[in-house]
């Protein structure tokens, strides 16, 4: 067990059950948005075709949702268990940003969630869309709260320090708008979005491989690449400004991201390399002359930070983030051509016509999870060796619990949460492969709309979009 | 004697919201967990998914109270929270576990009939063991928890006794009772006279574990004894046991006459009556005989900041807590779903 000293188990422990985690938020956040605008349009156009894509993606974010909030659950007692010494100390800043994401988000949404899943036909259209509206609220509400905190340990302010050593507050709009957190909160919400446009236009792409006339999986495959068109551009920017907003606070990670060990100006950006820690230089390199400093400082000859700025000690692990942003640039791009490429199609006129674009698009579906999860490593190990950047260090934010322990909690997390969460990906997947066609009659007890579904189901034009496989 | 400290200051006003929100979670998830406890004895398919259907609305709005109740101990009074987690490190991460399990189920269990016994076994495992880690959570506090220098000094097993067993077994009774109470409120026919009898079975274990606990908690505490039984206090506390004792007698007299709205209140006042006794036992201290609810306290700045939110949403998440009860209020029949 000497490999695996408490710190190192906890720190796994963490990343693991944080990175399963973020997965649902960034799916639910986006879907609780898209399901208000699909609710929001039927009632505003009547038209049918809006309800069944809004019954269609509920069956998922009801799944999606559960998984979110039951390891949501475990993050909330993560803090304590292993990190009590963090939450002694921070528990005073932080804890009232998380008690205030309880009260104003999680409540909200489990409060409206019931209502929105089962009371379309005891309560109304417009209430229930107001339940709607209420759950994708509370769901932005908790990404708002809990990115304050997550930045305030990144760029850490309007703080002090007690007798004991706890951090005390001092000026709570500098804790809650600390300097990282508007960009975060943007850049977050964004990939929120975009997750699920790339998996809506996957779904979307699939059903029309199959049937090029499925009227809803031509609905939804347009909103999906119109996101894509406006919004993956729109993110480029968003993460451009995050970037220099840490590189003014957290130049280290900057460092990192870009796999530069040593101050200069005219910094290359590097594409690919292999950094060597030890060595202090990095191996295999391929580079674009003055790139680096092009984008970090808007002109060629910008100085930029290097990692030997500081000791050792007080760099965060290289080879990761400078992977894990290279993984996060690719799809960011791949996103941004699919985006453009539809729009190209659309002026062309051929955007239901061209197979490639439905093909790129069922490829690119799990886009925005993989560039969530890698921009959450480049941005949480990049601040390593700290839990709070620049005054409380990993190492000293562990509580009193020994090796072993963490080590057959995290087994037990590990079992757990392949097998459960992936049973839950799995009905998930199932349900995305039913054609959003109508005559989805669930096989539970189907959702009902007062009347309206019924009638609809009997117009014959509305059938044309059954399923070619059957 | 130890000063009971109930001065209306900040940290006394956050011990007393976090006590609200554990009881409304007791009372609210305690019977949703319950029904997971009877499930097994549930033999038709029909009625569980009735009886599951009763909860699926509101299960997870019963447990954000506990998110609540993790959260709010960490904002309100970190060192408390800091303490307590590792101290109950095991019973936390199975209790954690086990909700997962049962958070799961109530999805699965719709969207796959084929594997349903599989989800059905992942609910009810999940609510007895996240029930009896909550006993076993609750009787370690009770017992007391070592403390050095800020941090838990004791070793792993310490939450481990008779009494913490007793009070898991005792709690999965008082859930089951709530359980029973909560579906003769809500079914009819066959569903509804089996939910009477696990009530006359579930209400006796509960009245008899709280026999055991208020003969074995004074044995296990001088300082609780003390509490209890000097005088004057025994006379202030009387009517503790005295409540307990007629509402024990409101329930033999509802499931005798077969009052359906009367068995679920009154296993609420139940367990409301055992939170008050228990709290008597434990002030002035957050962690029993070890720290203060002054010393785990966060600075006021913090508490401040919090109660401001608090007084301006917990109403709020009351009125539409409230609202959705009453929108899924009434009798389910057999057969009929919201899902």
């Amino acid at each position: 067990m000497e490999f695996f000293s408490a710190e190192i188990l906890a720190r796994i422990q963490f990343a693991f059950t944080v990175s399963f985690h973020i997965i649902f938020p960034a799916f639910s956040i986006g879907l609780a948005s898209y399901l208000f605008v699909l609710e929001g349009l039927w009632l505003k156009t009547g038209d049918d075709v809006y309800l069944r894509l809004y019954k269609y993606w509920l069956k998922i974010f009801a799944i999606a949702f559960g998984m979110g909030v039951v390891s949501g659950l475990v993050m909330s007692y993560q803090f304590g268990t292993n990190w009590s010494v963090f939450s002694d100390k921070a528990g005073p800043v932080i804890g009232p940003l998380l008690a205030y994401e309880v009260l104003s988000a999680f409540f909200l949404e489990a409060g409206f969630l019931g209502i929105m899943l089962f009371g379309l036909s005891r309560v109304g259209k417009g209430l229930h869309f107001f339940a709607t509206a209420m759950v994708a609220f509370g769901t932005l509400m908790s990404a708002t709260w809990i990115l304050s905190v997550n930045s305030w340990m990144q760029t850490p302010a309007g703080f002090g320090i007690n007798e004991v050593g706890q951090y005390i507050p001092e000026d709570w709009m500098a804790i809650i708008f600390n300097p990282s957190f508007p960009y975060r909160l943007v850049h977050m919400t964004l990939a929120s979005y975009l997750t699920v446009s790339f998996v809506v236009g996957g779904v979307g792409a699939w059903h029309l491989l199959r049937d090029r006339t499925n009227r809803e999986a031509r609905r939804m495959f347009s909103m999906a690449m119109w996101m894509a068109t406006l919004v993956a551009p729109l993110q480029v920017v968003a993460g451009d400004l995050h970037g220099l907003n840490t590189l003014e606070h957290q130049p280290m990670k900057v460092a990192a991201m870009e796999g530069h060990w040593h101050r200069q100006t005219g910094a290359p950006f590097i594409v690919a390399a292999w950094p060597d820690a030890e060595a202090e230089e990095n191996h295999f390199e391929i580079t674009i002359p003055y790139a680096s400093s092009l984008i970090l400082t808007h002109s060629l000859d910008g100085e930029t930070p290097g990692l030997t700025d500081v000791p050792p000690e007080d760099r965060p692990p290289v080879g990761l983030v400078f992977w894990a942003f290279r993984v996060m640039i690719a799809m960011g791009s791949a996103m941004v051509l699919l985006g453009l490429y539809s729009a190209w199609l659309r002026v062309r006129g051929r955007f239901y016509d061209t197979p490639l674009l439905y093909r790129g698009a069922l490829w690119m579906a799990p886009s925005g999870f993989i560039a969530v999860l890698a921009g959450w490593i480049v941005t949480e190990v990049g601040r390593q060796p700290f839990t709070i950047y620049g005054v409380m260090r990993t190492s000293a934010s562990l509580g009193p619990v020994e090796a072993p322990a963490i080590g057959a909690s995290l087994l037990a997390f590990i079992v757990v949460y392949f097998a459960l969460f992936g049973a839950g990906t799995y009905y998930i997947i199932r349900l995305m492969a039913k054609a959003p066609d109508g005559s989805g009659v669930d096989e539970g007890v189907p959702l009902r709309a007062a009347g309206t579904t019924q009638a609809a189901s009997l117009k014959p034009d509305l059938m044309r979009g059954a399923p070619a496989h059957g | 004697m130890v000063d009971l400290d109930l001065a209306l200051d900040l940290p006394n006003i956050w011990a007393g919201l976090l006590a609200l929100g554990i009881f409304i979670y007791v009372a609210l998830d305690g019977f949703d967990l319950g029904i997971g406890l009877l499930f097994p004895w549930l033999d038709q398919t029909a009625d569980r998914d009735t009886a599951m259907n009763t909860i699926a609305p509101v299960w997870d709005g019963n447990e954000t109270w506990l998110i609540l109740g993790g959260g709010g101990l960490f904002a309100a009074f970190p060192l408390a929270y800091a303490v307590v987690m590792p101290a109950l490190y095991a019973p936390f991460i199975a209790m954690i576990l086990a909700l997962v399990f049962r958070g799961v189920a109530f999805e699965y269990r719709w969207r796959d009939p084929a594997h349903r016994t599989i989800w059905t076994s992942s609910f009810v495992f999940g609510s007895l063991v996240a029930t009896f880690m909550q006993g076993i959570v609750l009787g370690a506090f009770v017992q007391g928890i070592e403390v050095a220098d800020r941090a838990y000094a004791g070793g792993w097993w310490d939450w481990l006794s008779p009494f913490t067993l007793m009070c898991g077994v005792a709690l999965c009774c008082g859930y089951a009772f709530l359980g029973a109470g909560w579906l003769i409120l809500k079914t009819t026919g066959t569903l509804r006279a089996q939910a009477y009898r696990f009530a006359r079975i579930a209400g006796l274990a509960t009245l008899f574990f709280i026999g055991v606990v208020s003969i074995w908690t004074p044995l296990l505490s001088p300082e609780i004894a003390e509490r209890w039984f000097s005088v004057p206090n025994f006379y202030y506390l009387a009517p503790i046991p005295t409540l307990t004792l007629i509402i024990g007698g409101l329930i033999a007299f509802g499931l005798r006459r077969q009052i359906d709205g009367i068995i679920y209140p009154c296993a609420i006042a139940l367990m409301g009556l055992c939170f008050v006794g228990l709290g008597v036992g434990f002030l002035p201290y957050i962690v029993p005989r070890a720290i203060t609810i002054r010393e785990a306290a966060a600075p006021d700045v913090s508490l401040e900041f919090m109660l401001i939110g608090a007084v301006v949403l917990l109403p709020l998440i009351l009125a539409y807590t409230a609202y959705s009860y009453w929108i899924f209020r009434g009798k389910l029949k057999t057969g009929e779903g919201y899902h």
